[in-house]
């Protein structure tokens, strides 16, 4: 039995027909399209399909779509400027190497934005404690700590 | 972009710029990886991300029964009466062997006949999606006759008569071999100091974060098929596909979208590609097989476990005078790259220290565990932890640093190895160095509180290797680049980008060789139709291979673009100097031109810039070099060149929990030169956490029926950011001058000295040398109450052990 949900992906309301056991990975990948989401362990443990439910961070393997209903969800996709231009923190991931096969990445940027918002001026600590549910096989997390950092930094410029 | 370093390139003093080769533009600098953005966006596609026109879904039935057993009967029928379910695969079909070593190839897409490990495939479905095909798995049903299960190398040698796992290896060994340089006996009999251990390793795997996935189109008019896959090694894919599939290489096309990771295993064919190839084929549709993350646990190939004896004799002076290494490897169910790696294992031997006499016994076993294969610093990472490990304890004997010892020992450029291993270039002793300055490693090891240790080890690894994997005379790596008044500059070459960013620095080193700037490049690997040839990433051999391949095809169309340039400015052509978009005279650069001006004249006036350029290994034989007797195996180990580097961990252990704590990590690094440090950086750090993840946690189990206990993230833990240290990477100056542009390897030489240095910074901390890895908790703790249960022992404080 399939039932019709709304969800405010990205700033724009998509109506998708599901089935109570439809993962909110599948259903973003496959039914809206949106591939940038990535199913790296499909049982919680990676965290490469991490996304944003009203500005918090789950892993969206693992979250029913029913339970999205009417929710506001942001991918790795919303995250790009209306121009196409990267966002604070994608350029820093680009320009400090963090990003090597890229799988982990949408992820990462979605741990990394939901601990942002949270918190605009993590310390180290913070950060790796945030950032612990995401499992990173190339680059060794170091270049994604400097990233966030840098991108706290611009992020917070001005603002006491 | 402001996260560039800002370390200098090789500039010398007093050398004209047009007569220094190491005065680079392109080559040396931090860019950031051309395919970033795309992957920061989302916009990046994987193969699992693909959807065809079409498409239909393929999922493979597993035996989750036995690790071994014969099938007696697969029962398709419930299966295809499924609404939805549009075709069934058994191994039957498809019966011809693959595998990457045609000499030992034994594996099949699906079982056939019999079921050699723990979630080996027997059968396939595709179907209208994904849960359909789960659900047509389910109704397969599978007669088993189950058969003793062999889990040890050494019970498998020794009940081989009982039980067999391969037909045609009766005593269930894959290969074994003996190397034997020198008179090793006499050697020893003449040593001051002889230490003798047995090591052994575990089962980690590769953990790569995307699971392997296959899209296949079969075009029943044309008989063309075209696959899109998750591979590291697209040209040995699409020879394994043309053998399971019985079809001419020239009707297949191999293509890599983004690929999420690899680290070795995805340096073989997998069943995903195979059973998507063949179920394409059977109907005509585009077919897709993603792994779920179990069965990448269950096929992936692991690194190799090894049980090791060794024995290092030193003369009086501490001069290593003999070697003996004897080795059993954990094949597990198939062959895979299981001949390659083991004579790997013995070539270890023989470097980054003099070793005048060395013999080596080697065999890899069947078992019915999954195949073990190629896994980043192949047949190099098992040999380095203990060799550095007896070192350490070595030094200690003679009452000496290990630094010490092992600087006493290094090689030198231009040292040829008693196998005939010629290394033309190396700065390994300034690692040793560099890392022990700046570690502080003198002042801190020996001297630091009980539960806080500092540990040093050294390693090297080839860049890229001497012969193909099959017999061939063929160049290694093809680079053709295009040069047109409409794409400016395209690289082309079927090389496989994994991540490592092969493709970035190959834009950075075709700029350099035709003087434009690395945005200029557009590089198009990963496609065996389009590309040029290349064997694939693996062995560390990418920048070398491609770097000389892009010199030789730069080289043709320089020459054409001078000439045309001098006869537009009126000097000889030969005067030129091409950098940064411009050409112009080498001793006037008043008379200068815009490099597109004259590609622009040039595709006026003769039409499109095109050249190939190749590249073939030197062929060095393995040969004892004192006899110059050839010696089996020995072919194996040779590179053209060889990386080198050094780790100091810091570690405290907690003598309460047992566990090890890494704290800072220094590491020094001889790569030649570095053409993206930034890039360097980031694959010496991916390495130290990879093999951290090994020493000290990664660890596949099995119970006594071979049923395999964690194939998942949750139960096989790897490092998280959690357990990162602090980490120092340096990148000592170097430059190989027989290199293409000074260039090495680094993405595997920089996990050899991780075991290694975390032992010995153990052995610091708390007084206990270990010679097994992982190092866990619980043998910590074992170790640490064994150990105060000796001292304890007479009561009177010495360590007489009563």
């Amino acid at each position: 039995m399939k039932q019709l949900i709304c969800l405010e992906i990205n700033g724009r309301e998509y109506d998708v027909p599901v089935s109570p056991r439809d993962v909110l990975s599948d259903v973003l990948r496959k039914k809206v399209g949106l591939t940038g989401t990535k199913k790296g362990c499909g049982m919680g443990d990676c965290g490469a399909c991490t996304v944003l439910v009203e500005g918090k961070p789950v892993l969206s393997c693992i979250t029913l779509a029913i339970a999205c209903n009417g929710k506001k969800v942001t991918t790795v996709e919303g995250l790009t400027l209306p121009d196409g231009q990267l966002n604070p923190l994608q350029a820093a991931f680009v320009n400090h190497g963090a990003i090597q096969c890229g799988f982990c990445t949408p992820g990462m940027l979605m741990s990394a934005s939901g601990l942002l918002n949270r918190t605009p001026k993590p310390t180290l600590y913070d950060i790796k404690h945030e950032m612990s549910g995401n499992i990173c096989r190339c680059t060794g997390f170091k270049r994604i700590i400097e990233a966030i950092e840098a991108a706290s930094e611009t992020m917070t410029e001005g603002v006491k | 972009m402001g996260a560039w370093d800002h370390r200098e390139n090789y500039v010398r003093e007093g050398k004209p710029s047009y007569l220094d080769e190491r005065r680079f533009t392109q080559v040396g600098r931090s860019v950031p990886r051309v395919d970033g953005p795309a992957k920061a966006k989302g916009e990046a596609v994987y193969t699992a991300d693909m959807v065809l026109p079409g498409m239909v879904y393929g999922k493979i039935k597993r035996c989750t029964e036995y690790a071994h057993a014969n099938i007696k009967k697969i029962d398709c029928s419930k299966a295809l009466a499924l609404p939805g379910v549009l075709a069934v695969l058994t191994g039957d079909e498809a019966p011809n062997k693959w595998g990457i070593v045609p000499a030992s190839a034994n594996e099949t897409a699906l079982a056939v006949g019999k079921v050699r490990f723990y979630g080996e495939g027997v059968a396939a479905v595709a179907a209208i999606d994904e849960e359909t095909a789960e659900a047509a798995c389910d109704l397969i049903e599978v007669e088993y006759e189950p058969l003793p299960v062999l889990l040890d190398p050494f019970e498998s040698m020794a009940r081989a008569g009982e039980v067999n796992i391969h037909e045609n290896a009766p005593d269930n060994i894959l290969h074994k071999g003996d190397q034997i340089y020198g008179d090793v006996d006499k050697a020893f009999a003449k040593c001051e100091y002889i230490l003798e251990k047995e090591f052994k390793t575990g089962r980690p795997q590769h953990g790569y974060i995307e699971p392997m996935s296959a899209v296949a189109s079969y075009d029943t008019q044309s008989g063309q098929l075209h696959l899109w896959a998750s591979s590291q090694v697209p040209h040995y894919l699409h020879r394994q596909m043309s053998v399971v599939l019985e079809m001419p290489m020239s009707k297949i096309r191999v293509t890599l979208p983004a690929v999420g990771g690899g680290f070795g295993g995805k340096g073989e064919a997998a069943a995903s590609e195979f059973v998507a190839c063949l179920l394409s084929r059977k109907i005509g549709r585009p077919v897709k097989v993603t792994f779920e993350r179990a069965d990448v646990f269950y096929t992936s190939k692991g690194r190799h476990p090894c049980h090791m004896k060794w024995k290092i004799g030193l003369d009086k002076d501490g001069y290593i005078q003999a070697v003996d290494f004897d080795n059993t490897l954990d094949k597990g169910a198939y062959a895979g790259w299981g001949v390659v790696v083991m004579f790997y294992t013995a070539s270890m031997v023989h470097l980054p220290y003099k070793v005048p006499n060395a013999r080596t016994h080697v065999r890899s076993v069947y078992t019915n565990k999954p195949t073990t294969g190629a896994m980043r610093g192949l047949g190099g990472v098992q040999p380095r932890f203990a060799m550095e490990c007896m070192l350490d304890e070595l030094a200690e004997m003679m009452g000496i640093s290990p630094y010490e010892l092992k600087m006493k020992n290094a090689i030198e450029s231009g040292y040829t190895a008693i196998n005939n291993m010629y290394v033309p270039h190396t700065e390994y002793k300034k690692c040793l160095q560099t890392a022990v300055e700046k570690s502080g490693y003198l002042e801190k090891h020996g001297k630091l509180p009980f539960g806080k240790g500092i540990g040093l080890a050294g390693g090297y690894y080839i860049s890229g290797t001497a012969y193909t994997l099959y017999q061939s005379y063929k160049p290694h790596t093809s680079v053709t680049l295009k040069v047109d008044t409409e794409g400016g500059v395209t690289l082309l070459c079927a090389a496989a980008e994994i991540g490592q960013g092969c493709n970035t620095v190959m834009a950075q080193m075709a700029a350099e060789a035709l003087g434009v700037h690395y945005e200029d490049v557009h590089v198009q690997t990963g496609d065996t139709e389009i590309g040029s040839f290349d064997l694939g990433s693996f062995a560390s051999r990418l920048t070398y291979a491609s770097g000389y391949a892009i010199n030789e095809a730069a080289k043709e169309i320089n020459f054409k673009l001078k000439a045309m340039a001098g006869g537009l400015l009126g000097c000889r052509a030969d005067q030129l100097i091409i950098k940064d978009r411009m050409i112009y005279s080498m001793y006037e650069p008043k008379f200068k031109i815009e490099w597109a001006t004259v590609v622009q004249k040039y595709v006026n006036s003769v039409g499109a810039l095109s050249a190939v350029g190749h590249f073939s290994p030197p062929r060095r034989k393995g040969i004892d070099i004192i006899t110059g007797n050839r010696i089996q195996g020995a072919n194996i180990g040779h590179s053209p060149t060889f990386g080198f580097s050094c780790q100091i961990h810091e570690v405290e252990v907690d003598v309460e929990t047992g566990r090890v704590y890494v704290k800072k990590v220094t590491e020094a690094g001889d790569c030649g030169t570095a053409v993206n440090p930034m890039s360097v950086d980031g694959q010496v750090e991916g390495s130290i956490m990879f093999n951290m993840g090994a020493a000290l946690y990664e660890d596949m189990k099995f119970d006594a029926n071979g049923k395999h206990l964690n194939p998942n993230f949750h139960d096989y833990k790897c490092p998280t950011f959690m357990e990162m240290p602090d980490m120092d990477t340096n990148i000592v100056e170097s430059y190989d001058p027989t290199a293409p542009f000074g260039v090495k390897e680094t993405g595997e030489g920089a996990v050899q000295p991780t075991f290694p240095a975390i032992a010995n910074a153990i052995y610091d901390a708390i007084g206990v040398r270990f010679y097994q890895v992982p190092i866990t908790p619980e043998m910590i703790l074992k170790a640490l109450k064994e150990k105060k249960e000796k001292e304890a022992g007479c009561g009177c404080g010495c360590s007489c052990g009563a």
